[in-house]
């Protein structure tokens, strides 16, 4: 048994190791594990990944989670070409500058507005407005930063969750609208569209009412997820 | 001008980078941003991280944020013993994966459990409700259960068994509530016997002298109005 990723493309750093692998040819049994219908937190999930997140990766008896540590070990592991993840001393430092900062700005902060207007509403729970509001905002601060103090890197892709759900991030903002399409001519615009397939269509598949209906699992992993919400 | 390094030993992150140099005889001028005073905030600090946070490293015209960044820059420039941040691919793989897991969990819990239990009431002479006290504190619990049974299991160390990056960036987490008088290893008998293990490497007196700040921290005197507004957005930014 080769490299097993267990993912859900409505994930963001599911979506960042999946382009990563496929644009680098790097061999995967991809195993979709759907998030809505709760099957990361299913008994079967949980003896692979106690804690019960995606991505996971599995080699052989290696098993790995978190997105940035399973993106450097790919890297390492298929020596993939060095700009994805500079040998250089200070351009490393820059990756790692980034990953660290997108934890804290970016991963908990662009994943609201699905929350807020998508999975949330699934499980019939409104977000106040004042918390929609602060997230805006937040969002707002985050891309200032990401075109003022990270543009010109070459960080991993984040997702494109608020885009999808009608946050035009990029308006007004040409250096990161510039920057986009350059991550995404790189990337090749197939991939990119198949990565985002999931996420793009979410809306949709709200006003078609074709989204699963959530586990009690996953339920009261939702509800505790949105109650975090700041 | 050498390396410099701007560190608070308020902040976890700063503790961890402070140690780690020391540990490792790597020469610095330690340039202390006070916190509490707001100097974080000011003009003059913005020069060097316009993002306005601790700790932050520089090395002639290269200026690098984010703790963890630091370390691992730290690590590979000063070719560092191998334990701290191993080359064989799947040792390496678990120290990535506790620094990535703790921004989130760890972090955020320890942090909440400082502010919530002692600054909000003492330094800022503002009340947190029991409930919110009391869910940041069953957090911190459910975090630390992680801590103990995804990472630290019975091994001596959270990736292995020699201390690693992950150790340092956890224990300077875990003092965090300690300062705030959090019962944090009573009653957790794995996590303090590998908290012992953990000073023991880093020694007992480096650690205590890294400590010395937070420690104190509840005897701090009440913050002035000025000051008190001044931090105040800060603060409930940070977390949130």
């Amino acid at each position: 048994m080769g490299l097993e990723l267990f993912l859900d493309l409505l994930s963001q750093p599911s979506r960042a190791v999946y382009i990563f692998a496929k644009k680098n040819g790097i061999p995967l049994e991809l195993r979709t594990v759907d998030l809505i219908k709760g099957q990361h937190k299913s008994k079967e999930f949980l003896q692979i990944n106690s804690l019960g997140k995606l991505p996971t990766l599995k080699d052989g008896d290696f098993i790995l989670t978190e997105s940035s540590a399973i993106l450097i070990y790919l890297s390492c592991k298929y020596q993939t070409p060095d700009h994805w993840y500079p040998s250089d001393l200070q351009a490393r430092a820059r990756v790692h500058e980034y990953l660290g900062w997108h934890a804290d700005c970016i991963r908990g902060t662009f994943g609201v507005p699905l929350w807020v207007q998508v999975l949330g509403p699934l499980i019939g729970v409104q977000v106040p407005e004042e918390k929609v509001e602060r997230n805006r905002t937040a969002i707002d601060q985050a891309l200032q930063w990401l075109e003022d103090k990270f543009l010109g890197d070459r960080p991993f892709l984040a997702g494109q969750q608020p885009v999808a759900l009608g946050y035009e991030l990029f308006e007004g903002r040409p250096r990161l609208a510039a920057w986009r399409g350059q991550v995404e001519a790189f990337l090749g615009a197939e991939l990119c569209q198949e990565a985002h397939s999931i996420i793009l269509s979410i809306l949709e598949q709200v006003a078609k009412k074709t989204l699963p209906t959530p586990s009690p699992e996953a339920y009261l992993a939702m509800l505790l997820r949105i109650a975090r919400i700041p | 001008m050498g390396l410099e390094l701007y560190l608070d030993l308020l902040s976890q992150p700063c503790r961890a980078v402070y140690i780690f140099a020391k540990k490792n005889d790597i020469a610095f001028e330690l340039r202390m941003v006070d916190l509490i005073k707001g100097q974080h905030l000011s003009d003059a600090f913005a020069q060097v991280n316009p993002l306005k946070k601790v700790p932050a490293l520089k090395d002639g015209d290269f200026t690098l944020t984010e703790s963890v960044a630091i370390l691992l820059y730290l690590t590979r420039k000063y070719k560092l013993p191998d334990h701290w941040y191993p080359q064989d691919l799947q040792a390496r793989a678990r120290v990535d994966e506790y620094l990535a897991w703790q921004h989130t969990t760890l972090r955020r819990s320890c942090l909440r459990a400082l502010w919530h239990k002692m600054m909000f009431p003492v330094f800022l002479g503002e009340p947190v409700s029991p409930q919110t006290l009391a869910a940041t504190l069953a957090e911190l619990d459910v975090t630390l259960q992680l801590l103990e049974d995804k990472f630290l299991q019975n091994k001596a160390f959270l990736t292995g068994p020699h201390i690693s990056l992950a150790d340092l960036v956890a224990i300077t987490e875990l003092m965090h509530p300690v300062g705030a008088g959090c019962q944090v290893f009573e009653g957790r008998p794995k996590l303090a016997t590998w908290r012992q293990r953990v000073e023991a490497a880093v020694g007992e007196d480096l650690f205590r002298e890294a400590h010395e700040v937070i420690l104190k921290a509840k005897d701090l005197p009440p913050a002035d109005p000025t000051i008190k507004q001044k931090l105040m957005p800060w603060v409930l930014a940070m977390i949130r």
